[in-house]
C-alpha cells in the first residue's frame, strides 16, 4: 500500500445519499480474479450511457471533475455489500479520499484497507463544502492526514477525527497482516486456550 | 457492591466478544479470533492472490468452509458455464481450495448451495463462535447466537493468514419485538418493517440482538431470514439467543459437536444469552401484530410499506435527503405517488436467496402457488438455496406444484438475488423477489425490484399484481 501523503487535489461532488456498493461497481463487474483495473467501471451504469457513451448528466463526468482525488459525497456512503470491488474502482479510479457524514460499516473498514482516507463530518460542515464545490466546481482541497486538517479555498477547512491505528497505517502505508503477526505467540497461545475450553471445535 | 454487579452483566455480544479477545493493548485495535470463515468465489480471489504473493500460508484449514454460489447457473448445469470470466473465476476458486486443502462444496457437489443457506445445513455454525465472510449476507449465522459478519477481500486474506481480525467494538442495539405475528407476516416482514422503521443507516456501529416473544416463536429458518437483513439495517451483524429450537436444529448435523462433547457445548450455550438487566445503547421495539405484509417500493430497503398501503409521494416526507431519495427511487421505479401497492403490476417473480430460499420458504409459497396458474406475461422462478434444500422440496412433491402452476424450477444458487450468473430482469421489468436489496440495477440493469416475503410473491406470481394475501 502506498503511503497516504499530504496533497492538494481537486474535489468532485457526489450530491447523493445512500450511495450504494451496486452503484460503485456493480455486479457485473465482480468476476474478475485480480484486483486491478477497477476504476473503468467505477460507476458504470451511472455513468455510462446504453451505447457505452459518457452520460453528460452524470456528476463526475464533468470536466471540471476530471483528476479529482477527493469525493465528498451524501450520508451513508458505501452501504450494501461487502465486495471490496467498491473501493480497488475507486482507488484505481483515481480517489484517495472520500469526505462524508457517514459511512457503512464494511465499506468503511475496505476503504482504509486500501489506502483510502474517509472522512467524517458533521451535516452542516459538509452542506459547506458542497455548497463550495457546487459554487466553484474544480476547486482544490488539501488535506493533510498528519494534521487531521483539511483547508479550503473558500475557508470551509476543518479538523477531523480519525482512529489513531487506521491513521498510522495509512501514513505508513504498512501491512496490517505484518502487524497482526507481530502478535503470533499470542495467537498460539489464545488457540491453545481455547482447544481446552471449546474441544469440539476442534474435534 | 450493587453498581459492580450492575456493571458486570452483559450483553451477549460483550460475552462473545470477551471470549474471543487475542490482543486488547492500548494504541492499536483489538484483535479477535476467528472460529469459522465462509467463503464463496467472488470475493476470495483476490485474497488467495495475497496471501500467495506475500509467501503465507491459510493458518486453519479446518475453519473454512467455502462454496460456489454467485457465478454459478441455474439451468443447464451440466454445460460448461458460457462467461468466460465468470467460468475462470469458478476454476479459481477449485484451484485456490485445493491447493491450500480448504473443503470445497463445488458446483457439482450434492451439498453445493449458497452458502449461507449451507453452512447452517451442515451445522458449520455454533451459539459464541466469531464468524466471518467476504459477504456483508454473513449476519445470518447471528440466528445461532454466533457473532457472524462480513468482510472485504483484504480482511478475507487477513483472517487466512491469522486465524484474527482488528476490530473496533460495536455498540449495542436491541430490537425487541413482542406479541404475536400474524400467520401472513413473516420473518422477512419483521426484517422489513425493522429496517422501514430505523433506515439503511440505523444499525450503523451496531450490533443487534433481536429479543421478544415474536422472535421466539421464529423457527431457526425464520430466525436466519431476519438476521440476513441485520446488514440491510446497517447492523454489523444481528444476534438471537440461542435456545431450545437452536439446540434441537444442530443436533447430530456434520459439524454439530459429538456427543462425547455436547453436554459440555451445551452447558457453554447456555451461558451466553444477555444476562437480565443487561445494558443495551439502544432500544428499538416494535408490536408483532402490527405487522402486516411488506412490499418495499423504492430502490433502498427502507423504503417500504405494508401491502394495504400506498406508494408515499416525495412531500409526505419532511426530511430533504428521503424526499429527494423518495422523488429519485419514483422515477427509477417508475411508480406514481399514491398508487396502492396492490395495483403495482409485475413481470417476474423470483423466490430464493440466503434470505428466502430455505425449505419452509418454498412450503410456504408452494400451499399459495397451489392450484394457481402464473399470470399471462409473468415469469415465474424458483431457486432453491441448495441441492438439500432442492431435495426436501422435490420429496415433499413441492417442485410438481410449482411446475403445475407454470414456475421454473431451478438448481441452486444466488440467481437473481444480484444476478451475476444471467439470471436477471431486463430493463424496466418489474420483479417481486424474496431477496434482501432493491437497490438500482441490482437485479439487471433498469430493473425494478420489490423486496417481499415468498408467500407474497407467490400470491403475486399468480395475480399478475401485488395482492393483501390476508384478503385470500
Amino acid at each position: 500500500m502506498e503511503p497516504y501523503k499530504k496533497h492538494e487535489s481537486i474535489a468532485a461532488l457526489m450530491n447523493r445519499s445512500n450511495v450504494d456498493t451496486d452503484q460503485i461497481i456493480p455486479k457485473q463487474f465482480l468476476k474478475k480474479v485480480e484486483r486491478s483495473g477497477f476504476g473503468q467501471h467505477l460507476f458504470h451504469d451511472w455513468r455510462f450511457n446504453d451505447d457505452g457513451s459518457d452520460n453528460p448528466e452524470f456528476e463526475l463526468n464533468k470536466p471540471a471533475f476530471k483528476g479529482a482525488k477527493i469525493l465528498v459525497a451524501g450520508d451513508n456512503f458505501g452501504c450494501g455489500s461487502s465486495r471490496e470491488h467498491a473501493p480497488w474502482a475507486i482507488a484505481d479510479y483515481g480517489f484517495n479520499t472520500i469526505i462524508s457524514t457517514s459511512y457503512a460499516d464494511i465499506f468503511y473498514n475496505n476503504c482504509f484497507k486500501n489506502g483510502i482516507l474517509a472522512i467524517k463530518v458533521d451535516k452542516s460542515q459538509l452542506d459547506k463544502l458542497m455548497a463550495e464545490i457546487a459554487d466553484n466546481e474544480g476547486v482544490r482541497f488539501v488535506v493533510d492526514l498528519e494534521n487531521q486538517q483539511v483547508t479550503t479555498p473558500g475557508g470551509n477547512g476543518f479538523t477531523f477525527e480519525i482512529d489513531p491505528f487506521r491513521k498510522g497505517n495509512l501514513l505508513s502505508g504498512l501491512d496490517d497482516i505484518g502487524l497482526t503477526l507481530k502478535h503470533v505467540d499470542k495467537i498460539e497461545q489464545y488457540e491453545q486456550q481455547h482447544k481446552k475450553n471449546y474441544p469440539w471445535l476442534w474435534a | 457492591m450493587q453498581a459492580l454487579e450492575y456493571a458486570m452483566k452483559k450483553t451477549m455480544y460483550e460475552k462473545i466478544w470477551d471470549s474471543h479477545l487475542v490482543v486488547d493493548e492500548a494504541g492499536q485495535a483489538p484483535l479477535l479470533y476467528v472460529d469459522r470463515h465462509l467463503m464463496h468465489e467472488v470475493t476470495s480471489p483476490q485474497a488467495f492472490e495475497g496471501l500467495r504473493l506475500s509467501g503465507r500460508k491459510v493458518r486453519n484449514p479446518h475453519s473454512i468452509l467455502a462454496t460456489m454460489d454467485h457465478c454459478v447457473p441455474t439451468k443447464n448445469r451440466n454445460l460448461p458455464i458460457a462467461d468466460p470470466i465468470a467460468k475462470k473465476q469458478i476454476e479459481t476458486m477449485a484451484e485456490n481450495c485445493r491447493v491450500n486443502g480448504l473443503k470445497l462444496y463445488d458446483m457439482t457437489d450434492p451439498n453445493n448451495g449458497v452458502i449461507h443457506v449451507v453452512v447452517p445445513e451442515h451445522g458449520f455454525v455454533h451459539p459464541g463462535m466469531v464468524v466471518v465472510c467476504g459477504d456483508s449476507h454473513t449476519a445470518t449465522h447471528g440466528a445461532f447466537g454466533a457473532l457472524a459478519f462480513g468482510i472485504g477481500t483484504s480482511e478475507v486474506e487477513h483472517v487466512m493468514a491469522t486465524q484474527t481480525l482488528p476490530q473496533k467494538k460495536s455498540k449495542t442495539m436491541q430490537v425487541i419485538v413482542n406479541g404475536a405475528l400474524s400467520k401472513f407476516a413473516s420473518a422477512k416482514d419483521i426484517a422489513l418493517a425493522i429496517t422501514g422503521k430505523i433506515g439503511t443507516a440505523g444499525g450503523t456501529g451496531y450490533v443487534i440482538e433481536y429479543t421478544g416473544s415474536a422472535i421466539r416463536d421464529l423457527s431457526m429458518e425464520g430466525r436466519m431470514t431476519l438476521c440476513n437483513m441485520a446488514i440491510e439495517a446497517g447492523a454489523r451483524a444481528g444476534l438471537v439467543a440461542p435456545d431450545e429450537k437452536t439446540y434441537a436444529y444442530l443436533k447430530g448435523r456434520e459439524f454439530a459437536p459429538s456427543a462425547q462433547y455436547w453436554d459440555q457445548a451445551l452447558a457453554y450455550w447456555k451461558s451466553l444469552p444477555s444476562d437480565q438487566g443487561a445494558v443495551f445503547d439502544a432500544t428499538v421495539t416494535l408490536d408483532a401484530a402490527d405487522i402486516a405484509p411488506q412490499v418495499s417500493w423504492g430502490t433502498s430497503p427502507e423504503q417500504v410499506v405494508g401491502v394495504d398501503g400506498v406508494v408515499p409521494a416525495p412531500e409526505s416526507f419532511s426530511d430533504e435527503i428521503k424526499r429527494q431519495a423518495c422523488e429519485n427511487a419514483l422515477a427509477y421505479m417508475g411508480l406514481t405517488p399514491n398508487t396502492q401497492i396492490t395495483d403495482i403490476p409485475i413481470d417476474y417473480v423470483f423466490i430464493g436467496s440466503c434470505t428466502n430460499g430455505r425449505i419452509e420458504d418454498f412450503r410456504v409459497a408452494a400451499e399459495m402457488a397451489k392450484g394457481t396458474k402464473v399470470a399471462k406475461g409473468v415469469t415465474a422462478i424458483a431457486v432453491p438455496g441448495s441441492y438439500h434444500v432442492k431435495q426436501q422440496a422435490e420429496e415433499e412433491g413441492l417442485d410438481k406444484i410449482f411446475i403445475d402452476a407454470g414456475w421454473e424450477w431451478r438448481e441452486p444458487g444466488c440467481s437473481m438475488c444480484l444476478a451475476m450468473n444471467g439470471d436477471e430482469l431486463t430493463k424496466g421489468q418489474r420483479s417481486a423477489s424474496t431477496s434482501n436489496r432493491n437497490f438500482e440495477g441490482r437485479q439487471g440493469k433498469g430493473g425494478r425490484t420489490h423486496l417481499v416475503s415468498p408467500a407474497m410473491a407467490a400470491a403475486a406470481a399468480a395475480a399478475g399484481h401485488f395482492v393483501d394475501i390476508r384478503k385470500l
